[in-house]
């Protein structure tokens, strides 16, 4: 899973989804028999898509994401990009683009605040069908 | 040909064999592909957006999603074995194990658009004791629309066994706040005929959705009244029987006499 997605997904649980505490999944906590895997895979770079997706990640999560996955390179706040094509900003797109998209997860475990819910990731796909007893 | 939707549940139907059979298929690959650029043809995406493949399977439309326009795509099919498929055949968007009916598990204004091929009407499916179909299609469109962008759109095409089931998704689709309607293609070929489901969410004013050559299928709404007026006598009768028996009164039981002249010779 890119850590683009990983941006975006929140907890499946029907109750949950109202809280804001679905958002963002936490990686803080990992068991043992799968443990946390990141890989860099190769990515075509393009800086519409990158610009195009900019106003839509939410900085705050992905910060902590990225410092539960042992980043803490990331500033506090989120970069600004006028113009896509500037050559200026193409360095910054760069390692956008290497952070969002070629970043992958290939495993290890996510976890819900709101209702402590683990969402394993094996083969670098997360598991969101729920066990009976959450399906509402 | 028997549909896979009445044999078993989606994720025990699609199993290593099914799924290896199915993304073999050139015939299936060839359908899969004309469907997916006909749903891509009629939302009319500018390149590069974030877009949701619901029921991706082995990432047959998604390929075609990377190929046309540069999309960046995520899939989410309840098949881990069409799952697995997909992940041999290296295909480049971010795949994820869910069930549609349990609701899409994206917070709100993630994509840009949604596309689903052969899917949905597997949503009509209550597989399990606990799942009911209506409040499985009321999550699932009520989470879709939040995880889409205002003015995000989505293109469904599936296969409905009848009219009610049309009648059920549109119904679910614009319960949760959806416009839109059916675009149904090749609609004298009875093998041939495709159902796509357009929709939009918020106003779309910018990039309009292609509606060149297309029919939109308006479903004549009969009201309450016009039904009355064309009733027979003997559904009058029926309706207030069953009328009288909602309200606790006491009702001669129905038999193929109710409502029946009595003729001489009776």
């Amino acid at each position: 899973m890119k850590l683009l997605t990983a941006n975006f997904v929140q907890c499946s649980v029907k109750a949950c989804s109202a809280t804001p505490k679905c958002f963002p999944l936490h990686f803080d906590q990992q068991t043992a028999d799968v443990p946390l895997e990141l890989a860099h895979e190769d990515v075509d770079f393009s800086p519409e898509f990158v610009y195009n997706m900019l106003p839509r990640i939410d900085w705050p999560a992905l910060t902590t994401t990225a410092r539960e996955l042992g980043n803490n390179m990331l500033p506090e706040t989120k970069p600004e990009i006028e113009n896509p094509n500037a050559p200026e900003h193409e360095q910054l797109l760069r390692d956008l683009h290497t952070l969002l998209l070629e970043t992958q997860i290939i495993q290890g475990s996510m976890r819900c605040e709101n209702c402590g819910h683990i969402y394993f990731i094996r083969d670098s796909i997360p598991n969101f069908l729920l066990p009976g007893h959450l399906v509402q | 040909m028997s549909r896979p939707e009445t044999t078993a549940p989606p994720e025990v139907f699609y199993n290593d064999l099914e799924s290896k059979k199915y993304t073999s298929s050139s015939r299936i690959q060839h359908i899969q592909a004309e469907m997916t650029l006909r749903a891509l043809d009629l939302l009319t995406l500018e390149p590069h957006q974030h877009i949701l493949d619901i029921g991706c399977g082995s990432g047959l439309s998604g390929e075609i999603l990377s190929q046309e326009g540069d999309h960046v795509w995520v899939g989410m099919d309840i098949s881990p074995s069409m799952l697995a498929v997909a992940l041999d055949r290296d295909v480049a968007g971010d795949l994820l194990l869910a069930d549609m009916g349990n609701g899409i598990p994206f917070r709100a204004g993630t994509f840009d658009a949604v596309i689903s091929i052969s899917a949905i009407q597997w949503l009509c499916n209550a597989d399990t004791n606990t799942a009911d179909p209506k409040k499985r299609l009321a999550r699932f469109f009520d989470s879709l629309y939040a995880a889409l962008r205002r003015g995000g759109k989505v293109a469904c095409q599936f296969y409905p066994r009848d009219e009610r089931q049309i009648e059920q998704i549109l119904g679910a689709a614009k319960a949760s706040g959806f416009a839109g309607g059916l675009v149904i293609d090749d609609e004298e070929n009875k093998k041939n005929k495709k159902y796509y489901l357009i929709l939009t969410a918020g106003n779309v004013t910018t990039n309009d959705i292609n509606l060149k050559g297309i029919k939109i299928e308006k479903q004549p709404r009969r009201t309450a009244k016009k039904n009355k007026r064309e009733e027979t006598t003997k559904e009058y009768i029926n309706r207030k029987k069953e009328l009288m028996r909602k309200r606790g009164r006491l009702v001669a039981l129905d038999s193929h006499f109710t409502g029946r002249k009595r003729r001489p010779k009776f």
